[in-house]
């Protein structure tokens, strides 16, 4: 399965300067060791040392908050997207 | 894209660190740190020199009394007339509680749009202003679209408003009258505010609430202020207030705390309480659970100002109140609505339903025994009733219609004795 991932100028420096990023998986999960593997400079920024979702960045899977949907058991899907966004905002 | 313009001159805002890391990071429209993502908040200078009591209070009465504990150097340039509520007793409001006093600060009629959230928009449209950006906006749940309408209008900045597409017709109409660009998006506020953060980033303009965050959030302080010096320069024991993303009580309680370190009031450090609806209480559920984690949740109420289902600051916001010795409570739709008529009937203010949350949270901890005999309890009113009329009309019923006779009124007055 190929996903988009859409990340934030500030994740962006530690992919090589890239916003969009595709990626495999059948989960979030898979999708974000995938990236890891792949830029491991990004990758304490996506999961903790527990290999849980890293605290200060929120996943959406086609618009939904991943954590509605599983977090990163969350299936994804050939063509789906996933957002990151920096977790602090708003309110 | 981002757009900028030439800055006023003798504004600087004030450099910003992680609250996670620790890592310095100068001044910039950023809210995250560039290291690990964790919130910034302003530095302000240790070696400035602050003001007497005396001092501030002879400067005009806005917000910009304590600017010494906000987060610039200099002179601000706009929204100077912000601040400055009134604190009001509220005697038959305190022996419903059991406790010795009890005051509202009435942010309901705070200038210019009728909500607390005008004291941040205050703070935050000059660090907009003095970074040279000429577009502000926010994803808002209706009194922050008010605020930053109004303030952008006043002071000629473009701006571009988010909100979600069911919110009061009140707070639309409060909102598109100062002519922004405003937007209405299909969803809750946490996909408005996941799109204002990609807004942000893409467009580079001051969204508050975004990338503004840091500076915008040092003017709720405000808040804690003002209470301070109405009291004549002492705290209250317990200070109750409503929660949506979880950033207000974080900022009372950092506001009493540098008034304290200050040596400008007397009194130990405030309880803080948080007050959220039923139908949207992560907060409240962390508090209760002791739980470490937010679990984001669809908010399913009346109280749409407040329904934030992931809130930013929910986990500082629990800090805040565990470790004041505070407490949370979650209050039902109905409350909330017998909630808004109890503090028109007792205490003359019309306050919408955040305000409603708060005194029925109030009433909820009162009778859970959260609070003391000796307490002097300050509620944090927040907004105006007069944006969220639909909650309460239904269940005000109709005034009788007469003709103008006074023959009519006697018999009025004769049922009324009856």
């Amino acid at each position: 399965m190929s996903v988009t991932l859409q990340l934030p100028a500030v994740l962006a420096k530690l992919a090589d300067g890239r916003r969009t990023l595709e990626a495999q998986g059948t989960t979030l999960g898979d999708v974000v060791a995938d990236v890891a593997a792949r830029f491991p400079a990004l990758a304490p920024r996506l999961r903790d040392q527990a290999g849980k979702p890293y605290s200060f960045v929120t996943f959406y899977v086609n618009d939904d908050d991943a954590r509605l949907q599983g977090g990163f058991a969350a299936s994804v899907r050939d063509g789906d997207e996933i957002i990151i966004v920096p977790a602090i905002a708003g309110g | 894209m981002t757009a900028t313009f030439a800055p006023p001159a003798g504004l600087r805002p004030r450099p910003q660190v992680c609250r996670a890391c620790g890592a310095l990071h100068d001044p910039a429209p950023v809210a995250v740190c560039e290291q690990c993502l964790g919130p910034l908040d302003p530095v302000l200078d240790p070696g400035r020199p602050l003001p007497t009591r005396e001092a501030i209070a002879a400067r005009p009465r806005s917000l910009w009394r304590y600017r010494e504990w906000l987060p610039f150097d200099g002179e601000p340039t706009l929204s100077l007339d912000t601040g400055g509520t009134p604190l009001v007793a509220a005697p038959r409001l305190a022996a419903r509680l059991g406790v010795a006093r009890a005051w509202l600060k009435n942010d309901a009629v705070s200038h210019p749009s009728l909500s607390f959230k005008d004291r941040v928009v205050a703070t935050a449209i000059n660090a907009a202003a003095a970074f040279g950006l000429d577009t502000i906006g926010c994803a808002s749940t209706g009194n922050l679209a008010n605020a930053v309408a109004a303030q952008a209008a006043r002071a000629g900045l473009k701006a571009w408003i988010f909100i979600p597409e069911d919110l009061e017709p009140a707070k639309v109409v409060g909102t598109a009258v100062y002519g922004p660009r405003l937007v209405r998006v299909r969803g809750h506020y946490d996909d408005v505010n996941r799109l204002c953060a990609q807004v942000a980033d893409q467009f580079g303009w001051g969204i508050v609430n975004v990338n503004l965050r840091g500076y915008y959030g040092e003017g709720s302080k405000t808040m804690a202020f003002e209470i301070a010096e109405q009291l004549g320069w002492r705290l209250p024991t317990a200070v109750i207030a409503p929660m949506a993303g979880g950033s207000l009580v974080t900022k009372l309680r950092k506001g009493f705390q540098e008034f304290t370190a200050a040596g400008l009031v007397s009194g130990a450090a405030p309880r803080i309480f948080g007050a959220q609806a039923a139908g949207c209480a992560p907060i409240v559920r962390l508090v209760r659970e002791n739980a470490d984690a937010i679990e984001p949740v669809v908010p399913h109420t009346i109280a749409r100002s407040i329904a934030i289902g992931n809130p930013a600051d929910g986990l500082f916001a629990k800090r805040a109140i565990v470790e004041t010795g505070g407490w949370a409570a979650a209050v039902s739709d109905a409350d909330i609505v017998a909630g808004i008529r109890l503090l028109a009937e007792e205490a003359g203010i019309f306050t919408e339903t955040a305000g409603g949350v708060t005194v029925a949270a109030a009433l909820a901890l009162a009778t859970e025994g959260r609070f003391r005999h000796e307490d002097e309890v300050v509620l944090c009113i927040t907004g105006n009733g007069l944006k969220t009329i639909d909650a309460v009309a239904p269940g005000l019923g109709e005034a009788p219609l007469i003709a103008p006779r006074l023959a009519e009124v006697r018999d009025l007055v004769a049922q009324e004795n009856a």
